[in-house]
């Protein structure tokens, strides 16, 4: 699609800057637990897939996954993009030397409606296959899809709210998948490494996609923490009223929480029986109890299989909201009960 | 007894390994709807399955755990299991502690961690790392105190009731008897790993 460009050679993005931690992240390795292949993909899945569809892409294509903000990108090449997940302000600088644009910045809550081109797909590149054009702002915010001309540096503030933000961008992240998938894997080391400054990052072919139909996607914005969990599996493990003491008062998120897991700080959850559980299957969302009595949210990158007994696991949808807990949130649990 | 582990998950007590792997092969032969991952354990299988009816998965489960469990009575699965063979040269650091540890020479270490089938018990620990159960009691020993930084993909080591061959380069507090050079962990194989629960394997000297 680029005509003045290099076949292939630019359609790149650059990583300037990776903030605190980034990573490339589609829907993970599902399928391979039994071989010790954790899950992985986005911790936030959700907002991965909601990025995708604003640009029009198949739901699992492979965004980049930040934590805390704090990344510059550089577009070798213009691309459609779209900003989910924790809401980051954002702002669009133009090549250095091009006079005639000026940095645009939106922010989380700002749901500037993308230009009227959206909706004309690959509309706007003609306007980058010149090569020569005039840079205009990008009406970049998050939920909205919105087209970076090349050459521009997209940078990302400090989140409002939340921990983990995902830009897709049409066509998605074209590194080589391993075992079926492009997420990095923080526990088993599968994957690309974790971004650096100097990473390039190829962007696939947008032939053939969907064209982009939404203008804005409603931010999801900050939840009051509360996760749903539904007890058990090995909930008789505990004392008499470990359940209820989980629901009693809200959990610190501690520093150390990361992909894996959210570690959390609070009422001890006391043990009936003393021992490691024979080693079992482990799901996204469990609790684990280490013998701490702390309990620890899995998240996408958990071991497949674990020896601590899990007191309860989180309701499905609650997996996001605890994907977006930053060290120091205070977190409450409920129980909740399926019909 | 079958355990909910949230809304898609189904822990099945199995009570043994020996029926934990059949319950795997059962269902992995006749593989429910919706079902994404089945993980046996020593105790237990967990199944995955975010797209199924839960309540019609747990009635097929209950069926087939019930099949597992009196198979367990003698019969042999259908069909024989993979036997994967291991050439191992014998020359880990740790050999002569094993032998110290065991009251045995060397060699006889040798000949005892080659003498008898291993069976994959499950995986776990990192991708493609397989708990081999069946070593030789005499073999039992505990793990470093201090666990290496690296060890070295292909080593084969041995910890407790355990053999395992490390898959691929990381931190390992077991034992090492040797290494070979057999690839058990391919991430551009089909299937990466040679192994899977309930996958024989024999050790042999290099």
């Amino acid at each position: 699609m680029s005509g003045a460009l290099a076949p292939g050679a630019s359609r790149v993005i650059e990583v300037l800057a990776p903030g605190p931690y980034a990573t490339v992240q589609d829907l993970g390795r599902p399928g391979l637990a039994h071989l010790g292949v954790p899950g992985s993909g986005a911790a936030d899945a959700a907002a991965l897939r909601l990025a995708n569809r604003l640009v029009g892409n198949p739901e699992g294509l492979a965004g980049i996954e930040l934590t805390f903000g704090g990344a510059r990108l550089a577009f070798h090449a213009g691309a459609w993009v779209a900003v989910t997940g924790a809401g980051c302000p954002l702002s669009a600088v133009p090549p250095a030397g091009d006079a005639s644009g000026t940095a645009a910045s939106g922010t989380a809550a700002s749901g500037t409606a993308a230009s009227g081109t959206a909706a004309s797909g690959e509309g706007a590149s003609g306007r980058d296959a010149s090569g020569g054009a005039r840079w205009r702002a990008p009406a970049a915010g998050v939920g909205v899809p919105f087209w970076v001309p090349a050459g521009t540096e997209l940078r990302f503030g400090t989140p409002v709210w939340g921990l983990r933000s995902y830009l897709a961008v049409r066509g998605g992240v074209a590194v080589e998948p391993v075992l079926g998938s492009r997420s990095t894997d923080s526990l088993s080391g599968l994957g690309p490494e974790p971004l650096r400054a100097g990473t390039l990052l190829p962007m696939g072919p947008v032939t053939g996609l969907e064209p982009i139909v939404a203008d804005v996607a409603p931010p999801r914005g900050p939840r009051p923490a509360v996760l749903r969990v539904l007890p058990g599996p090995r909930d008789d493990w505990f004392a008499p009223g470990a359940l209820a003491e989980l629901c009693a008062e809200p959990y610190t998120v501690s520093q150390d929480s990361n992909r894996v897991g959210v570690r959390l700080g609070g009422r001890e959850l006391a043990r009936a029986r003393e021992g490691e559980l024979p080693s079992e299957g482990m799901v996204a969302g469990a609790l684990q109890v280490p013998p701490s009595g702390q309990p620890i949210v899995f998240l996408a990158d958990h071991p497949p299989t674990g020896g601590y007994p899990v007191i309860a696991v989180l309701v499905t949808a609650d997996l996001p909201v605890a994907a977006q807990l930053r060290p120091g949130d205070q977190v409450r649990f409920t129980t909740h009960r399926v019909g | 007894m079958i355990r909910a582990a949230g809304e898609h998950g189904l822990i099945v007590e199995t009570g043994a390994l020996e029926v934990s792997h059949r319950l795997d092969a059962l269902l992995r032969d006749d593989r429910p709807r919706g079902v994404v991952d089945i993980v046996p354990g020593p105790e237990t299988v967990l199944v995955v399955a975010p797209g199924a009816d839960q309540a019609r998965l747990r009635a097929t489960l209950e069926r087939l755990a019930a099949r597992a469990e009196s198979a367990a009575a003698g019969a042999a699965e259908s069909g024989a299991p993979d036997l994967v063979r291991i050439p191992v040269v014998y020359d880990g650091e740790d050999l002569d502690a094993v032998a110290e540890l065991a009251g045995l020479s060397p060699d006889e270490v040798v000949a005892r961690h080659t003498g008898r089938d291993l069976v994959v018990g499950w995986l776990g620990f990192a991708p493609g790392f397989a708990y081999l159960t069946g070593l030789d009691p005499a073999l039992r020993v505990p793990r470093l105190g201090t666990p290496r930084t690296s060890v070295p993909a292909g080593s084969v080591a041995v910890a407790g009731p355990y053999s395992a061959v490390y898959p691929s380069a990381s931190p390992g507090g077991w034992r090492l008897l040797g290494h070979t050079s057999l690839r058990v962990w391919d991430v551009t194989a089909d299937p990466p790993s040679p192994f899977r629960p309930g996958t024989r394997v024999r050790f042999e000297r290099a």
